[in-house]
């Protein structure tokens, strides 16, 4: 009797294992659960200003840090700035125009329409670049 | 500090600065003072720094409004509220007439936020939204601004707008938007820059009339802290004690 538990524990172990979700590792070698993909960018050649992973985890905090170190302490550098992320995720629509956050395509609204995230920046901030962009990218 | 309003002359620098080197000296037991710090982009704001500017109003043209025009151009004032009565538009730089009533003698002059020492729109702001930088230039956080006004009343200057509408294509230095107040930042995104000069001072020399200098008030060497030293000059209202960083010749 005892001998027939046993293989009964190591039954539901081994399913366990199997029927567990299959996690995919991404470019970077790591594991990430499923996300919504945004909206690819012009710039493919540029890297971020973080890798991606963190960019996809840590982003808010990134900007909003910087958004006091600019509003507060006059630092200038585009680092992390909002308008450079604006101005390095450009989508733009058929006619090659670069669209703003109010389309659903917009590299920010993208996932966070799928996450059910909303962000008032764009009502002050522009959403679209503020510098020449190469046309025709859009990957 | 002090909350003395005399004007900004160079006794009472000395004076400051004498008092700040001290307390160096106390504190770390070395003296690290120098005056004249130029800021690159990427350095935070130092206290040591107070920028002001001193405007000429004998230099200043009573047709021109060339400073007002730079400002709505490179603050993308210009595109707001077409809904809004003209005394409701955003405004940063207003061009005042005054006129001496026994002599008829009329004076022309630009008047924007003042950035005073002691600001009042900072002491009335329920969300520290209105706030004074470390190098002098008051500033509204706009993402702290809830929109309740107290600072516009507060203001003896009216220096402080509010925007009533939706804005779209905003510049992507200057982020502004509905229901929140704004007001001169001296072009803060220029002069953070090593040799920055605000807008309305850019466009006042290239007209010719150079009523305008920017510059560091705290540092003796700068054109704008020996004209103070050397020339006679006045703060706006003197009797409210603010201490204003911008000050008048020729009132
Ligand atoms: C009510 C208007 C308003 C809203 C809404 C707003 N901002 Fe800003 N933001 C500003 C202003 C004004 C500045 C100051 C720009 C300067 O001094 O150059 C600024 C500056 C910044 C900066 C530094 C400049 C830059 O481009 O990097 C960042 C970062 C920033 N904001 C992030 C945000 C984020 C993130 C949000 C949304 C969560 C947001 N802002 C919402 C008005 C706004
Ligand atoms: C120099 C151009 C550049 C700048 C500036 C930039 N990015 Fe990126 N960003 C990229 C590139 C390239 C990728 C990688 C896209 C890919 O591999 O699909 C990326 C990826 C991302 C991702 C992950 C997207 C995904 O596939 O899940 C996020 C989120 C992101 N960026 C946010 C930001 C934010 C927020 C800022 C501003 C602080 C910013 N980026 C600034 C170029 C840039
Ligand atoms: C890879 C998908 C993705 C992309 C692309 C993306 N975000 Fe996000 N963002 C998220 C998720 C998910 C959250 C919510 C995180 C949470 O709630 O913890 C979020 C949250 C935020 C927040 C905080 C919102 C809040 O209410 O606290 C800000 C601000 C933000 N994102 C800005 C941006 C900006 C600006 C861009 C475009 C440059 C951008 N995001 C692009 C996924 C993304």
């Amino acid at each position: 009797m005892k001998t027939k538990l046993f293989q009964w524990r190591w039954l539901l172990t081994v399913g366990l294992f199997i029927s567990a979700p299959t996690l995919q590792a991404d470019e970077n070698g790591l594991y990430s659960p499923p996300h919504a993909e945004p909206e690819k960018q012009v710039s493919a050649s540029q890297a971020c200003v973080k890798p991606v992973p963190e960019m996809r985890r840590e982003h808010m905090n990134l900007i909003l840090h910087q958004r006091n170190q600019t509003m507060h302490h006059g630092v200038r550098t585009t680092d992390n700035s909002l308008q450079g992320c604006v101005n390095c995720h450009v989508t733009q629509d058929d006619a090659g125009e670069p669209i703003d956050f109010t389309n659903e395509k917009h590299f920010c609204n993208s996932c966070h329409q799928y996450a059910a995230v909303t962000i008032d920046c764009f009502q002050c901030h522009n959403s679209k670049p503020t510098e020449p962009v190469v046309k025709g990218g859009n990957q | 500090m002090s909350h003395s309003s005399q004007p900004q002359n160079e006794s009472r620098r000395q004076f400051l600065t004498g008092a700040a080197m001290t307390s160096v000296t106390l504190a770390s037991g070395a003296l690290l003072y120098t005056s004249a710090q130029a800021k690159n982009a990427a350095d935070t704001v130092s206290d040591k720094v107070r920028w002001g500017l001193l405007i000429d109003a004998n230099q200043c043209a009573s047709g021109c409004s060339d400073c007002v025009d730079a400002c709505s151009q490179i603050n993308g004032l210009h595109s707001a509220d077409p809904h809004s009565a003209a005394s409701q538009q955003p405004q940063w730089i207003r061009k005042v007439t005054i006129k001496d009533k026994q002599t008829g003698k009329e004076n022309s002059l630009p008047v924007m936020c003042q950035h005073c020492e002691h600001p009042p729109c900072v002491d009335v702001c329920p969300t520290t939204a209105s706030f004074k930088r470390a190098d002098g230039v008051v500033l509204v956080d706009r993402h702290l601004c809830i929109g309740c006004r107290y600072c516009m009343m507060a203001c003896p200057y009216k220096a402080r707008s509010f925007v009533h509408e939706t804005l779209t294509d905003q510049k992507g230095h200057a982020p502004r938007g509905k229901g929140t107040v704004e007001a001169c930042n001296l072009c803060t995104h220029l002069i953070d820059q090593e040799g920055g000069l605000p807008a309305c001072v850019q466009a006042c020399s290239q007209a010719g009339h150079n009523a305008m200098i920017f510059g560091d008030l705290n540092d003796p060497n700068s054109e704008i802290a020996q004209r103070l030293a050397a020339e006679n000059s006045t703060a706006l209202r003197p009797d409210l004690k603010l201490n204003p960083g911008v000050r008048y010749q020729g009132l």
